[in-house]
């Protein structure tokens, strides 16, 4: 369940922008969540409903993104889209690969009223 | 469930405690507290309700949107964020990683699922190294004192931390802990994380290493079930080697599997039991050591 601290750790940072913002309600918020990440997007939806209760998100439309993962080859260069973290490259078939993208798990932005 | 962190029940902190101290409930998260008026209730409309996979080759902008309250179009003023949500925890991390190189002190953070062997791998390391390195040790579990009274035997200093329901130590548990612990210059300090190959591996601690333990009765293809954290450690200790003849654990498998996963993966094999191996992994420590 670290989907739960995640969750805590959203609400924390509106709480903080829409500090810096003055004042206002949040409107909604955009997430991005990797697909290879280590989360599971719906234990984070599940975690965020039971937490926003009472906090600044608690009106607030979250949306949340997921990223497809893409790996890049160590030895031959090839990015490739992949759904876990040992696929070989198909163009060498190495393992020796690194993901460039969907491990992302980031507050992309929130709308103030 | 905490309803600030998700750490564990309100009435039972992650607290940090030595051998032979009376209980102090520390509260080690840091929160912003938001109270709001808890009897002002709202319907809420959820947009998506059903299971949601996400498959390679979906369109990647196909956001989900749940938490309605009816405000379908904002037209509110638009903020970039861009932050990482551990951003917190890898900037702790980071503090932690300071001071321990700084001061040289080597910090290993053993993952593993329960039952591999860590705690016994400590204490037999612990005596066997003593009288040339220090010793600190944290230990990491949900609940009791027990890991931290048996490596208290030794002689070692420790101290451990119970997280009540949380699955996982964070960055700031370790920096309150290392703070009460006071480990010397040029000390090895080796923290047992809660047994759990899952949520441990998404919190960076600080530490230089990260030593995934397996051992010969669990299934080879471990490696291929939890890929982040073989993905994310230095080197798999191989435990129980003295079992080999009466499991049908493949070690070469297991390692093919984890190379899959991590081809800069190291390896060691050994029997905490038998002692076979356990040069490796002596020598491992001294020459990872900073």
């Amino acid at each position: 369940m670290h989907e739960l601290s995640l969750a805590m750790n959203i609400i924390e940072i509106a709480a903080e922008e829409q500090h810096k913002a003055g004042s206002g309600t949040i409107l909604s918020v955009e997430l991005e969540v990797g697909t290879l990440s280590g989360v599971v997007i719906d234990a984070l939806e599940f975690a965020l409903e039971v937490s926003v209760k009472g906090t600044v998100l608690e009106h607030a439309r979250i949306e949340l993104h997921p990223i497809e993962a893409e790996a890049s080859c160590n030895q031959c260069s090839h990015v490739f889209r992949v759904g876990d973290l040992f696929t070989s490259c198909p163009r060498c078939q190495s393992y020796d690969t690194r993901l460039v993208r969907g491990h992302e798990l980031r507050f992309r932005s929130l709308t103030m009223e | 469930m905490c309803d600030t962190c998700g750490c564990g029940q309100p009435d039972q902190p992650a607290s940090i405690r030595k051998p032979g101290n009376p209980v102090s409930h520390t509260h080690i998260h840091e929160h912003t507290h938001h109270h709001g008026d808890m009897e002002h209730t709202h319907p809420h409309e959820h947009l998506h309700e059903h299971p949601h996979p996400h498959e390679p080759g979906q369109d990647p902008d196909h956001a989900h949107h749940f938490h309605d309250a009816n405000h379908e179009h904002s037209h509110g003023t638009q903020i970039m964020v861009g932050q990482d949500l551990l951003a917190k925890n890898n900037l702790r991390a980071e503090r932690n990683r300071g001071y321990f190189e700084a001061r040289h002190i080597t910090a290993i953070n053993l993952v593993s699922s329960p039952g591999s062997g860590k705690t016994s791998l400590l204490e037999k390391t612990i005596l066997a190294l003593q009288n040339k390195i220090s010793f600190f040790i944290i230990e990491g579990d949900q609940q009791t004192m027990l890991d931290a009274d048996r490596i208290h035997q030794t002689g070692a200093p420790v101290i451990q931390i119970n997280t009540g329901n949380g699955c996982h130590l964070d960055a700031m548990m370790v920096n309150k802990a290392v703070k009460e612990l006071d480990p010397t210059d040029h000390s090895l300090l080796l923290i047992e994380n809660v047994g759990n190959l899952v949520c441990p591996s998404l919190f960076d601690l600080g530490e230089s290493k990260r030593v995934v333990i397996m051992s010969t009765t669990e299934g080879e293809d471990k490696p291929l079930k939890y890929p982040n954290m073989f993905r994310t450690s230095h080197l798999c200790v191989i435990n129980k080697t003295d079992l080999l003849p009466y499991v049908d654990f493949q070690t070469e498998k297991a390692r093919q599997y984890a190379l899959r996963v991590n081809p800069h993966l190291e390896f060691i094999e050994l029997s905490v039991k038998s002692g076979e191996g356990l040069d490796l992994w002596y020598k491992w420590l001294q020459v990872n050591r900073s």
